[in-house]
């Protein structure tokens, strides 16, 4: 017993110096700009290799400690290190950076000036942002109704006692699999292609941006509502048998059972379906991109004539960065974009639970 | 309960034509992927003018584009998604335990953070990330952005959140005494996780796997700004994107690639289509 304490305590010793000097090792190549490159399979900095090696040394090394006592810690340590570590390299330091470079004329490699509220202040007077804004919200809207009516009524479908109603729930729920760019392609092709043979019109519904802006919504109802009906399948099957047999005992119609019974009693799934439609609408990028690239004439609007007419705002986001190369001005309208958000889910979670309670 | 037949008659044909209307798309892809331009733009429903020579055709010109590189972005998608996944289960499990386990201050303060940076849209941190990305790059010597190495990383950092709570809410419900009486045995802390914790989260991991399988196979917006367009290493989203690009208006190239881009995931749907149901709605109604 002894002896094996006394082992791992050589054993964390060495792995803990070790670990300390390639670290040094590494900071010693930064700060002298040794670039030294190794080869294996592929090329790779030797500072960042006894970087990496060393942290993984010294965790080795902290885990080998012979403590009874401080064990656990050390395992709490190790433990949430990685996915600490990379969330905070990808999600916590780039939403500071963030709203730092929000208020600078950032170009994406750096920065010569701060400019306070300017980018705030800018985009209220830009047409198209403004424009990207709302026909957001207008999707944002529309979808959140059309796609929980369209989800309700096919769960209300699939939970009947329809013969192959497995096969229908894959069946509607199949589009949810795709990737937005692989199906913006292929509606693309069915407006322009498809549908103007069978409608023998010589224009594609893509080309003016009212139909354009419906066909968005076709599209994304008819790969988000599949999704959503297999919730509202599941919170109908918590509904107990029961109450509906003695529902139907007391003389209750289909009707009433759905409206007094059924959409009461799953309250809380219609407030998940909600949340869930109105924050991935919000965001929708893929389709957006693939289907219509944002394209669309506007003859007047704050008396500009603008060519954005489909674009919703994270495509906005997304050509202000990389198509103007305004970065900073990007980033603004992302931080803006991030509040609208916030306020939005808040208060729709606030007042589905306070609707949840009062049923 | 029994239905009247005539209801059951109406029901069933809205059934059928709902699910033709839903399928509809892919059916059009698949027909027309066995056709040539020509016929494709003069009738693209029927099946005049399909041949299976024209569908080899067309996949061989897809397979073989220098945008696609099908095999080379389906290789690159697989190994992100499969890579990512491991990572986020083992890593996800290991910080979901600790969090669960301790019930000190700094455990809810992390459990708190994760919580609330779901609601970060992607759009916020996407600029700043690359820049982040790039410093890092540059102060550790490692290629952080156009790497899938650092693809990876990112998708361990984006996908932390949902893994640590969906997994939180399930070893909430493992009784303790399961770990004192393996700690009694003279288990370590690391041992129980490993040995006992990890087994009993399997159908969580499962469902996490799945929510998070489906996000990174289809994302297009993380790898197209880390890797970019012209990377060889794209993944298959990206791949589908600049193939297009570089087609204008082939329809039968573009739908042939589609087809391609669609297909694993129909299979895997085919061969796991419970699990994935059921994954997708216990991970969202959690």
């Amino acid at each position: 017993m002894n002896e094996d304490t006394n082992g791992r305590k050589i054993l964390s010793l060495v792995l803990l110096i070790l670990g300390l000097v390639l670290l040094a090792a590494a900071l010693w190549m930064d700060i002298t700009k040794t670039y030294l490159v190794v080869d294996i399979g592929t090329k790779v900095a030797l500072r960042g290799l006894f970087l990496v090696l060393g942290a993984l040394l010294i965790l080795a090394g902290l885990y080998f400690i012979p403590t009874v006592m401080h064990h656990r810690t050390i395992i709490n340590i190790i433990f949430l290190f990685p996915l600490l570590f990379t969330f905070a390299v990808t999600v916590i330091v780039p939403m500071f950076v963030g709203v730092f470079y929000s208020f600078t004329d950032w170009n994406g490699v750096s920065y010569t000036r701060m400019v306070g509220f300017q980018n705030y202040a800018a985009m209220f007077k830009e047409a198209a942002f403004i424009w990207s804004l709302l026909i957001t919200c207008l999707f944002v809207i529309i979808n959140m109704l059309l796609v929980n009516l369209v989800a309700f009524l096919l769960a209300l479908l699939c939970t009947t006692k329809l013969k192959g109603v497995g096969f229908f729930r894959a069946a509607y729920f199949l589009p949810n699999l795709i990737g937005g760019i692989v199906l913006g392609y292929i509606w693309q092709f069915i407006f322009s292609n498809v549908l103007t043979k069978i409608l023998n019109s010589p224009h594609s519904a893509l080309a003016s941006t009212g139909t354009a802006f419906i066909a968005i919504i076709v599209v994304y109802v008819w790969q988000y509502a599949g999704y959503i009906m297999l919730i509202y399948i599941n919170g109908l099957a918590t509904v107990p048998k029961d109450v509906l047999e003695a529902a139907q005992i007391d003389g209750a119609n289909d009707m009433t059972t759905l409206f007094k019974i059924k959409i009461p009693m799953i309250a809380a799934t219609f407030t998940i379906c909600t949340f869930l439609t109105l924050t991935s609408a919000f965001k929708q990028f893929d389709v957006n991109l693939a289907l219509t690239n944002g394209v669309g004439t506007v003859r007047n609007f704050m008396g500009q004539r603008l060519s954005n007419g489909t674009q919703m705002i994270a495509l906005n986001i997304y050509n202000t960065a990389f198509a103007r190369d305004q970065y900073g001005y990007a980033q603004a309208k992302a931080i803006l974009f991030f509040i609208i958000l916030a306020c939005v889910s808040l208060i729709q979670v606030r007042i589905s639970n306070k609707r949840e309670v009062e049923m | 309960m029994k239905m009247k037949t005539s209801r059951v008659v109406i029901l069933m044909i809205v059934a059928i034509l709902l699910a033709l209307y839903i399928l509809f798309p892919f059916f059009l892809v698949l027909i027309n992927s066995f056709k040539t331009q020509a016929s494709i733009v003069q009738d693209p429903i029927s099946l005049a003018g399909a041949s299976l020579k024209q569908f080899l055709s067309n996949v061989d010109a897809v397979v073989h584009n220098k945008n696609f590189v099908f095999w080379h972005a389906f290789g690159s998608s697989a190994l992100v998604t499969i890579i990512s996944l491991f990572l986020l289960a083992v890593f996800g499990g290991m910080a979901a335990w600790v969090i669960c386990r301790n019930k000190a201050k700094w455990s809810t303060v992390i459990y708190m953070v994760f919580i609330s940076s779901m609601i970060i849209p992607f759009q916020v941190v996407m600029l700043p990330l690359i820049a982040t990305f790039r410093e890092v790059g540059k102060f550790v010597g490692l290629g952080m952005n156009g790497t899938l190495p650092g693809l990876i990383f990112a998708y361990c950092g984006f996908g932390g959140a949902m893994t640590v709570f969906i997994l939180t809410g399930f070893i909430k419900g493992i009784p303790y005494e399961l770990e004192e009486a393996a700690a009694i045995d003279g288990c370590s802390p690391e041992g129980t996780f490993f040995r006992i914790i990890f087994p009993l989260l399997k159908p969580t991991i499962v469902t996490v796997t799945i929510l998070n399988g489906m996000w990174i196979w289809n994302d297009y917006l993380l790898p197209s700004i880390l890797l970019g367009q012209s990377n060889p290493n794209k993944t298959l989203p990206v791949a589908v994107q600049a193939f297009v690009g570089s087609f204008v208006k082939s329809w039968d190239m573009i739908l042939t690639a589609a087809l391609l881009a669609m297909a694993p995931m129909i299979i895997i749907f085919l061969i796991a289509q419970k699990q994935i149901m059921n994954g997708m709605v216990e991970g969202a109604i959690k």
